[in-house]
Order: structure tokens, then sequence, then C-alpha cells
């Protein structure tokens, strides 16, 4: 990469950031506990909008796994979300009415908060639906991995987006608040990933799962991205380009290895297709704040309409993170 | 008689109280050096803390950087601090705040005063071993270093590139020979107070303190001049990984290491409560057997170091994309390419793969869709059989499929028709044995009931596409089991080249088949490539085939099926 590549990536990370400097106008400090952060913490940042009913086990696993604040912003929620987090004592809350979309669904807003309060301390974005696998994480808290991730001056860790499923239809088995989703959406596609290799961030985009197979078999390049990178040690320079999918500078992007080995990596269960999935879909389609006009649900909502099962015969059912490992899912890496 | 603790500290100081106490209790004395980079108030508040157990003391502090002298000064002073106050003292154990006792103390003491003249500390000649991270190995005691590594990495590897250019060499005093290993020794007092109280001390620490990670070479250099019996190992369990870091042990690792034996362990997580709780606070874990057995975790170790750096052949996923020449194994396991077979036998994919017992596919890269064993629509892995979704990245899905089903041997057709975007993928993979019988492709297009000119057409295409194959399979960048015959050569003897791919394959069932492949009727075949020469297509890659005849004299009774056994 020349020096005039590297100078525009600079460029448009300092645009990024201004952007987000900009942005934090749009956000109406709700319940501010940041004054709590001790320099340690393990900090978790999200958008939400609407998602009381997912909320508790949400905010449930992630303490157990050892975050130790939450900084959200809820994105104008109606169901009362805004007041359930208030009410958490490891909660900071912002509230806004503005677009998703215009904030770049969610990206400026979390690039100022992690701005302002993440730098130095472990990061870790991620949408109520996702959850977090890492190696050991049945037996080792995150400061765990942290620790041995700063040991080894590694400073962004991968997580790829699995979409989990319920076998049958969505509305079979309703969710209720508190549960954890994954008993329901049990379901994941093993091995028909493809991965490329963009060249001007250095991040791997990886394609594939249930949404490419049901949705988008006839446009696979529509396909969403599930690559991630949710946990980084976070320093006030750095910015995430296009949700969690990529960074700058783009040292950060390096979590794969290209010389043949495997780097420690997690993965982010994503728990989207529930029964609350349907609504929300019809609501994204009128809302249009979804990535390129809500490509992903216009799809969805085609598909919808004739009620598919995601499930197929070679679907896994998930039963810890060493059979992901086992699958080529996620790696140790060289952690033992 | 009794053991020393030397204990470097400079972090979780409140792990290293515990173990302090934990050793104190046993009747270790115990000599604590703290890192002078540790803030007063911290230092002087765990000395507090530690002040009610007379048989630990405090020495003097230095700043400990990685890879710097301070290290061996801290030790040195702390050692000879450790050997005046303490007279019961007949080996000296350098520890770190991070080492676990595994075995109850008086263990440890027993098993010493079994050795009373022995030096357990790991001392091997550089040129023997490949320990060393970044190439310095003979260099670190030739060279001079004033640059911190971890601070001034470019000035330190640029002065280090100074030095190889201009040939700098220190001198080795003494004819000493540098040794190296682990820093976590146990040394008698004999030896101790040797190289402590040697006359040539003063020239030696000149010269180690511009060595670099002079830890790992300074004791284990001279305990070869002083000692009179060396043991070669550490009595620390201590893992590095490829990076030279020390590997850390978790509460998960609480059965490992009390099946270890070993007496020490290094380097434990501060929070794991779990490792902490079982080995300080209960001695009944005790074990008969005496000596140190670590080969278990040695194992799990060496595994994760060969994870990251040799990494699962075949797999590509978030952390691991290898660049091209580079996978360690482009694909996950071993798998046959059919080229030219379909063609010409009827039924040559079922009997495959009763021949050979493996999962047989039609055309998986088939411009229509992908045709799975069985006329499948997904497979292992949940793929799909859209030709579009396979297309966006052929690669991907072969290597995918490979992966999806290894323990089981995928057998598949391909041919011209075919997407060809994977020929060089399966060409430079070892794993792939592709067989092609060239030219078969105008098979189905003479058994067709197509309009001459499409099939001439048609046939001129074909010809291209696997004449292009062709060359990609004969280069020398080709690393698959390749096996290439023209149509006519081939059924002049199909026997054999068909006997040799199964037994490649390997699965070939002894029993006698009950069905056999049959070629496809040929009759005419002569003609019909003749009539495409007349019409100036010139069909080469089938080899010469009679133009009156098919592949054999036409005869009035149908062949007879060739048998393959």
């Amino acid at each position: 990469m020349g020096a005039w590549q590297s100078y525009r990536l600079r460029l448009q990370r300092k645009r990024w950031r201004i952007r987000a400097v900009r942005k934090r106008r749009e956000l109406k400090r709700e319940v501010d506990r940041t004054a709590e952060i001790r320099p340690l913490d393990l900090l978790c940042f999200s958008t939400i909008r609407n998602e009381a009913v997912r909320l508790p086990y949400f905010l449930q696993y992630y303490r157990d796994q050892g975050i130790n604040h939450f900084l959200i912003v809820d994105n104008d929620s109606t169901d009362g979300s805004a007041d359930y987090l208030a009410a958490q004592p490891d909660v900071s809350v912002w509230s806004t009415k503005a677009s998703y979309k215009r904030s770049r669904f969610g990206v400026d807003w979390l690039n100022w908060l992690q701005m302002r309060y993440a730098h130095g301390h472990w990061s870790l974005t991620v949408d109520p639906d996702e959850f977090l696998i890492y190696p050991f994480c049945d037996t080792r808290p995150l400061r765990a991995l942290t620790d041995w991730l700063d040991a080894s001056s590694i400073r962004s860790f991968s997580a790829m987006l699995l979409d989990m499923y319920p076998k049958g239809r969505l509305d079979e088995q309703p969710y209720q608040s508190g549960q954890d989703p994954i008993e329901i959406a049990s379901w994941f596609d093993s091995g028909n990933y493809t991965i490329a290799r963009n060249k001007r961030f250095g991040n791997l985009w990886i394609q594939g799962g249930p949404r490419a197979r049901m949705f988008f078999a006839d446009q696979p390049a529509k396909a969403p991205a599930l690559n991630k990178i949710p946990l980084v040690k976070w320093d006030r320079r750095y910015a995430y380009v296009s949700s969690t999918h990529m960074l700058l500078p783009r040292g950060l992007n390096q979590v794969y290895d290209e010389w043949g080995g495997e780097k420690a990596s997690g993965v982010l269960l994503h728990a989207k297709f529930l029964d609350t999935f349907t609504a929300k879909a019809a609501e994204e389609l009128t809302r249009k704040q979804h990535y390129s006009a809500s490509v992903e649900y216009r799809a969805y909502a085609e598909t919808m309409r004739d009620d598919p099962d995601l499930w197929c015969k070679w679907s896994e059912k998930y039963i810890n993170w060493r059979q992901l490992e086992i699958l080529g899912l996620m790696s140790k890496g060289n952690w033992a | 008689m009794t053991v020393g603790i030397v204990m470097l500290v400079h972090t979780a100081l409140g792990r290293a109280e515990q173990a302090a106490r934990h050793w104190a209790e046993g009747g270790c004395p115990v000599v604590i050096h703290v890192d002078a980079n540790v803030p007063r108030k911290t230092y002087v508040k765990f000395t507090e803390a530690l002040s009610d157990v007379p048989a630990v003391i405090f020495s003097k502090r230095f700043r400990c950087e990685w890879g710097t002298w301070g290290i061996v000064a801290a030790s040195q002073t702390a050692s000879e601090l450790m050997l005046r106050t303490f007279d019961d003292v007949r080996h000296v154990y350098l520890a770190s705040g991070s080492c676990l006792p595994l075995r109850p103390v008086d263990e440890l003491i027993d098993y010493l005063a079994d050795r009373p003249r022995t030096d357990f500390i790991e001392s091997a000649t550089t040129a023997d071993v490949p320990w060393t991270v970044g190439g310095l190995d003979e260099e670190r005691f030739t060279m001079r270093f004033p640059f911190s590594w971890k601070r001034q990495r470019f000035l330190f590897d640029k002065f280090v590139a100074l030095q190889r250019r201009l040939g700098f060499k220190r001198r080795i005093p003494n004819g000493l020979v540098p040794h190296m290993g682990s820093q976590w020794w146990c040394l008698t007092r004999q030896t101790l107070t040797a190289i402590l109280q040697g006359p040539d001390r003063r020239e030696y620490d000149a010269y180690f303190r511009h060595v670099w990670i002079p830890d790992e070479s300074y004791y284990q250099t001279l305990a070869r001049q002083f000692s009179t019996n060396i043991e070669s190992r550490s009595l620390t369990l201590s893992k590095f990984d490829f990076q030279g870091k020390p590997h850390i042990f978790y509460d998960d690792h609480l059965q490992l290491l009390r099946r270890s034996d070993c007496f020490v362990a290094r380097k434990i997580w501060p929070h794991a409560n779990r490792l902490y709780e079982a080995f300080l606070t209960d001695p009944a874990g005790a074990m008969k057997r005496t000596e140190p057995n670590p080969g278990k975790i040695d194992r799990i170790f060496a595994k994760a170091v060969e994870r990251r750096t040799r990494g699962r052949p075949g797999l590509y996923m978030q952390s691991r994309f290898p660049n091209e020449d580079w996978e360690n194994g482009v694909t996950a396991a071993p798998y046959s390419v059919f080229q030219g077979f379909s063609e010409i036998f009827e039924n040559f994919e079922s009997w495959l793969g009763k021949a050979t017992g493996s999962r047989v596919h039609g055309h998986l890269f088939s411009p229509e869709r992908v045709e799975y064993a069985d006329g499948q629509t997904t497979l292992n892995g949940a793929i799909g059989d859209s030709a579009k979704a396979r297309d966006y990245n052929a690669n991907a899905f072969l290597t995918n499929l490979i992966w999806n089903t290894r323990g089981e041997r995928q057998c598949f057709q391909f041919g011209p028709a075919d997407n060809q975007d994977v020929i060089w993928r399966m060409s430079k993979d070892p794993n792939a044995q592709i067989s092609v019988i060239s030219g078969a492709w105008a098979v189905p297009l003479f058994r067709s009931n197509m309009n001459f000119m499409d099939i001439r057409k048609e046939a001129a295409r074909l010809q291209k596409i696997e004449s292009e194959h062709l060359d990609v399979l004969r280069s020398p960048y080709a690393k698959a089991r390749i096996r290439i015959w023209t149509m006519a050569e081939f059924i002049e003897a199909p026997m054999e080249p068909l006997q040799g791919i199964l037994d490649e394959i390997g699965h070939t069932q002894m029993r006698r088949l009950s069905e056999v492949p049959k070629m496809v009727d040929l009759t005419g075949f002569g003609q019909f490539l003749q009539n495409l020469k007349n019409q100036g297509m010139h069909p080469y890659l089938m080899g010469d085939f009679p133009v009156a005849l098919g592949p054999e004299p036409t005869q009035a009774s149908p062949r007879k099926p060739y048998l393959v056994r």
C-alpha cells in the first residue's frame, strides 16, 4: 500500500471522527453513570430500538461474561426500553430521535461515545440480538481473553456473525423476556461461508449462512456481510467505518493470519430469527432506515410471506464453543 | 536445611503476597524483589501487608525491563541477601510473583534434600536449540544492545542491522561458552556463591550487562563454569508460545496442573481464583509420584502453537485466510475429479460409488445447478445447489465442500462445459486426483439430436476450453495427482487406467463388483469426428480415431461389457 493510499485512509478516518463529533448533538443524555467507569473496566456499546423484550437477557449475558458498564443509545423506542435501561445500575443511556440511517446505522453515535468514554478500555460493540462466544467462554471470563490479548499485543478480536434460527416456523415458539434466545433459535449453517479480501481496508468480507442460502441464492453478491470485529482495545483515534465490519486504522482489520496459521477468534450468535422478526421486518420495510434502502428486509419480506423454514437437513444444532471451533467457524489460535 | 525462594514481583502483588505466605508457612524463607517501576505507595503497602511474616524480607529494588540487565541485577542482590540472611538455605529457587507452587512445600524441600549437590538450571548452547525468537541467537552474545526492544524497536533493529553490516563483534571473556535456558532456576548455595563471589564477577557482569536478554543466559552460562552437577531442566513448569511469551494458566487447567506433578507453575492468571484456592489452601492434594511429568501440558501447548502457526489444512475462515500458495493444504482432504468418464461410461457414477465407497457427485460445477450425489439439493454444511451462489465464489465452494465432508472421500465429474474458475485451485492442490479423458465431451454431442452446425460450434467451444484446462494441468505449478489420456488411447484399454485410479483411492472393495461400467455405443463416432473435420473444425483432443471404424471394428452383436476387478 502506497503512502498516498495510506494518507487517504487517514483523511477518511478523520472525516468519520469529525462526523461522529458533529453527531453528538443528536444524542440526549438520559442517564449518565460514566463517572463510575474505572480504568480497567470492560465496556459494552450498543444502539437499540424497541428491544424491551430482549434487553433483560442481553444485559444478563454480558454481565455474566464480565462487562462492567453498558453505554447504550436508544433510538426512539416506544416500548419502554429506555426506562428499563435507565433503571439498571451499570447502564448509561443516551436517546435520540434522529435518523438511524443518517447516523450511518448508529456508527456515528457509537464512534462518538467510544471516543469520549472508551479510550484505553476494551470495548465491545454489539447489537441486542448478538451474543459473543469466544474460546473457553464457558470457563474463563471475558477479562481472561482481554488480558491475554493485551499480553499478546493484539488490539482487535474478530467474531463472525452466525445467524441462528429455529426449526420450523419462526412464530412457533414465542420468545419470553429473559429467556435465552438460543434455546429457540438453536440451529445454524456450519459450512457455506465465502470469504473475499477487501484490499482497501484489509478486512475480510464474509457472506453466507441461512440468509444467503434462503433470501439471496440468486443474487449472492447482495447477501449481508457477516465479518465483525466487535472487541477492540479502544483508542480515541479509532473509528468504525461500517457497522462493526471494519475499522480504521486498517491495521485493526488484520484479525486473520495470511500465512496458514489461525489467529484466535470468536463468534457472535445472531438471534435475529425469533417470532419478533416478522413484525420487525414489516416495520423496517416502511421505515427504510436500514442498509441500502433496507434491501435485506425487502428480500426477507418477499420470502417470509411464504413463511419458509430456514432449517434444512444439514443445519447444525448449537452445543458450545468447542463445537464451533471443530467446525472451523472460530479458533483458539494459540490461546490454550 | 531448606530452600530459599527469591521472588521477582512486578504486578498482581496480591497474588505474590499469597504465594510468599504459602512458601513461608511451608518453612521456606522468601526474599522479594519488587520492580522499581511499581509506585512507591503500592510498594509500601505491599511490604506492610507482609510485615507479620518474619521469613519474608525485601531486597533493593531495580528497574526491570524485559530483556535487560535489571532482572539479573535484581536476582543477584536478592540472592546475596538470601544467602547472607538465612544460613540454613542450601538451594535457592528463583520464582516470580505469578508462580504458583503446585505441590506441598515440604515435598520440594525433601526432593532437593535428596539431591543436595544438584543444580536445576536449563542450560543449552545456542547453536543447538531453536528457542530464540526474532533471529538473535549467537548474536545476542556478540553485539551491543543499548536500545529498548519494547520501547525503541526501530532503533533496536537499526542498530542490530548496523552492527551486522560493520561486522561488529564483542569478545566473550575467559572463553565462556554461552548457554541459554529458562530464567527460572534452582541453584545450590555452592554454585550460587561461586557465581556471586567469584573473582571475575566484575568482568562477567560488565560483559553480560550488554548481552540481549541476560536473564536467560547469565546464570545458565556461569553455572556451567562452577557447578559440579547440572541437571539441565527447570523445576518451574513454564511454557512459551511462538512469540516467546509464556503461556498462561487458568482455572480450567486445574486438573492438568494437578496431574503434572510439577513443583511450581508459571504463569498463572491473577484472577484464576480456583487455582490459587486449590493449590495454596489444600496441601492434601499431594501426589505420591516424585518426578514432575508435564507431558500432557506440553502437548496441549505445542498443539496451540501449531494451530497458530500452521493452522488446519483446507480451512478458510475469519481468522485464517492464507495467501495463495501459503495455504499449508489447499483443501482439507483428498478428493477425485473425473473428466470424460461419465460421458464414456453409461452408469459410471453409481458404479464408482459402489466400487470405492466414496460419495460420487455429478457435475458439481455444471452451469444449471450443482449436481450433488443422489439428487440432493443441499450438502454437508448446508451448501445449497444454486449455480449462481456457487459461481459467486467457486473456489470457496470447492474448499467448503471438501472441508465439510472431511472423513468421507468425495468424487465428482468435471468437464469443459462446467465453470472453469476452479481449475487452478484444483490443479495446484496435492489433495486432488484429477483424471481426464480428453475429447470425451464430444460423445454427448455425437449422441445428441442437435443441428450439426450447432454441434460444430459447441465442439469448437468445448475443445478450446478443455485445451486450456489441459495446459493448466500440465503447467509446472500443478501439484495434483494428474492423469490424462486421449479418448482413443483410453478406450483401447480402459481396464488398466480405471484400476490404477481405484487403487489410488484406496477404498477398493475386494469382493467382486455386482455392476460394471458399461461403455456407451460408439459406433459411428469416427465418422462423426470426420464430419467435424470436413466442416473445418478439427477435433484433436480425442486422439486418432479411424474414420470408418468405431473404437473397435463394429460388431453386429452388442459389445461385451468391460469388467473391472
